[in-house]
Order: C-alpha cells, then sequence, then structure tokens
C-alpha cells in the first residue's frame, strides 16, 4: 500500500493534548506556535493545518 | 515519369498543408519549439504520403500495399505514447500540473491529426486519378474544413454557468461561497490567500455536465488552464498556496479556489469558459437506455 499523506510533525501549546507518533513541537505562545509552524512548512515542504487554536500539524500532501 | 506522380505529389501537399493547418501553438504553448513542430510536420508529411501512394496502388491491384496502412497505424500510435511520455515527463516540473487526463486528451488528439491528414492524402489523391485538379482542389478545401471541425471540441462554457464567489475563512476552514476548500493553518497564509485568492462558482447546466466537471482530470485541467493564462501566486515551498476545486455534494456545482497573478474577474470568466471539455472526462448519464425509456420521469 501506498501512503499518500502523512503528519510530519505536530505542534501545540496544550502538552496534555498529545502523546507519540510524530516529532512534537512544545511551544509556549501561540505567537511561537505560529512562528515555528511557519518554519516547518516552508522546511518540510508541507502544508500546516490547524487542528484547533492550540494544536497545529504539518501534513504532507 | 509515372502518370501518378502529380496525384501523389497533390495528396502529399494537401495532407501536409491541412497538418501545418492543425498544428497551432496556443495558450497551451505546445509544442513551443521548433524541434517539436519539426517532428510533427514531418510525420504529417509521411501521413500524407502514405495516404497519397494507397490510391495508386490500390488502383494497380496491388491490394498488398494496404498493409502498409497497418504500419501508420502502429508509427502513429507511438506518435501518442511520445507525446504522452514527454508531457508526464515535464508534468512534474509544472507549478500547477496538467494531470493526466490533459494528456491523454492532448496525446490523443495529436494521434488523431495524424490520421486525419492520411485522409486528406488519400481522398485528394483519389479525387484527382478519378476526375481532375479542380475537384481535388475542392476536396482539399473541403478536407480543411472538415479536419478543423473535428479537431476543435466544446468548451466549459457550453456546458457551465460561471459566477465569481466570495472566498471566507471559517476558522481555519477555506470556503468559496460554501464549499469547503482546504484547511490552512498559518494566520500569514491566510492573509496573502485573502490577499491573493479569487473565487469562481462553476454550475453545471445539466445532468450529464455534473458528471463531466466532477471528473478530477477535468477540474485539473481547469487549474492548469487558469495558472497558465493567469500566472499563479506559487513556489516549490509553498505547498499551502494551491489552487484547488472541491465540489458541493448536493447539487455538483464546482468551487474554483485560484491564485492569479493577473487578478481580472472578466479574464479569469472567459479563460474558465474556454477550457477545453475533455473527451476522457465527458460522462452522459442522459444517454443510459434507463433513462431513455423514460424510467425518470419527473
Amino acid at each position: 500500500m501506498n501512503i499518500e499523506k502523512a503528519i510530519l510533525a505536530v505542534i501545540t501549546t496544550n502538552k496534555e493534548k498529545i502523546a507519540g507518533g510524530a516529532p512534537i513541537f512544545l511551544c509556549e505562545t501561540k505567537q511561537e506556535l505560529e512562528l515555528i509552524a511557519a518554519n516547518l512548512e516552508a522546511i518540510m515542504d508541507g502544508i500546516a493545518h490547524a487542528l484547533s487554536e492550540e494544536l497545529f500539524i504539518i501534513v504532507k500532501h | 515519369m509515372s502518370e501518378y506522380i502529380y496525384p501523389i505529389l497533390f495528396g502529399v501537399v494537401a495532407g501536409t498543408i491541412s497538418r501545418i493547418l492543425l498544428l497551432r501553438t496556443d495558450y497551451r504553448q505546445y509544442p513551443t519549439y521548433l524541434h517539436g513542430k519539426i517532428i510533427h510536420l514531418s510525420l504529417g508529411f509521411i501521413a500524407a504520403s502514405l495516404g497519397a501512394l494507397a490510391v495508386p496502388a490500390l488502383l494497380e491491384k496491388e491490394f498488398t500495399a494496404v498493409t502498409l496502412l497497418t504500419v501508420a497505424a502502429t508509427q502513429f500510435r507511438d506518435v501518442r505514447n511520445m507525446e504522452r511520455n514527454t508531457l508526464t515527463e515535464m508534468d512534474s516540473f509544472e507549478l500547477v500540473t496538467r494531470g493526466k487526463t490533459y494528456i491523454e486528451g492532448i496525446a490523443i488528439s495529436f494521434e488523431s491529426r495524424n490520421y486525419l491528414v492520411m485522409f486528406t492524402g488519400f481522398l485528394t489523391s483519389l479525387s484527382y486519378i478519378l476526375w481532375n485538379v479542380f475537384i481535388a482542389i475542392i476536396v482539399a478545401i473541403v478536407c480543411f474544413v472538415l479536419g478543423h471541425i473535428l479537431m476543435s471540441g466544446s468548451v466549459l462554457e457550453d456546458i457551465v454557468k460561471i459566477d465569481q464567489a466570495d472566498i471566507s475563512f471559517d476558522g481555519a476552514g477555506l470556503y468559496v461561497d460554501n464549499i469547503y476548500i482546504m484547511n490552512i493553518g498559518l494566520a500569514e497564509r491566510k492573509k496573502e490567500i485573502m490577499k491573493y485568492g479569487m473565487g469562481f462558482i462553476v454550475t453545471p447546466k445539466n445532468m450529464n455536465a455534473i458528471s463531466t466537471i466532477g471528473n478530477l482530470g477535468q477540474r485539473q485541467a481547469i487549474i492548469h488552464d487558469v495558472s497558465v493564462a493567469l500566472g499563479v501566486f506559487r513556489d516549490s515551498g509553498t505547498p499551502a498556496l494551491t489552487p484547488l476545486i472541491k465540489r458541493d455534494l448536493d447539487d455538483g456545482r464546482l468551487g474554483v479556489f485560484i491564485l492569479p497573478q493577473i487578478r481580472d474577474v472578466a479574464v479569469a470568466k472567459k479563460v474558465i469558459g474556454s477550457v477545453p471539455v475533455l473527451e476522457n472526462a465527458v460522462r452522459m448519464p442522459s444517454e443510459t437506455n434507463a433513462y431513455k425509456k423514460g424510467a425518470h420521469k419527473k
């Protein structure tokens, strides 16, 4: 089977909500979260999707 | 000199001219290069020669010469392969890809044009031999016109209505009118999208059009053509800035989200309207027997 989409990274300000799997980036503030997500998006060539205000994922499409 | 030399020459010339007429470099930018054109003109010349030669061969009762035509068919199928391979190779380097359906459509038309050229060569040399050069000229002109009609398929404008629509964000979700397009996380990207994005709603005119524009290849063709004609605000490192088309499941309308560099609504509508309806995407549910027998009555 060929997996087309993959979560490359998880970025969050709320560490209660996450566990294991993809690399996780914990942030203190919303600004930091946006900054890291923007950088990761550019580096990984993936898209930063917002699942909620405090939880972003980088997805390779 | 053989009595057939003039008819054959006439057929070859007429066929080659018809290939030249069919070989236009338009907004699809293909084939752009001199070399590409020479390939197709040479193949057109070969096709015309084959068509023109077939008539004297038959008249001389050399029936085995017809088997030469099967060689021609193989040859032109290779033309399709060649076009398909080239375009597929290049597609991965396009900012907005053409899509396989569009490529197949282009490849098929390259093959079929050679057959048209062959018929032109055949018919013109035949009429030259049977009647005279003037009738052959008339036949050639009829062939040019027919070839032109046969080779111009319908465009999207014939089967849909196109309206501009607002783009908006509901949280992270990007919408064109009420159609969900994608999830954009970063505030910076959202700003860019609101600034550069444009939305259109494509409403199908009938049931057949719903299925046709639902085809993913047809949708990719729309995005590709718009991006070629109007430019695209996008680069390799910014996958979030992707023109996309999504479908309204309720009524089959399409939400077209594009990121053009030339932000002109009227031009954009015109470009979307003149996207070719891809042969491979056409569906005709209204032609099924169940509908014809009147099972579908309102």
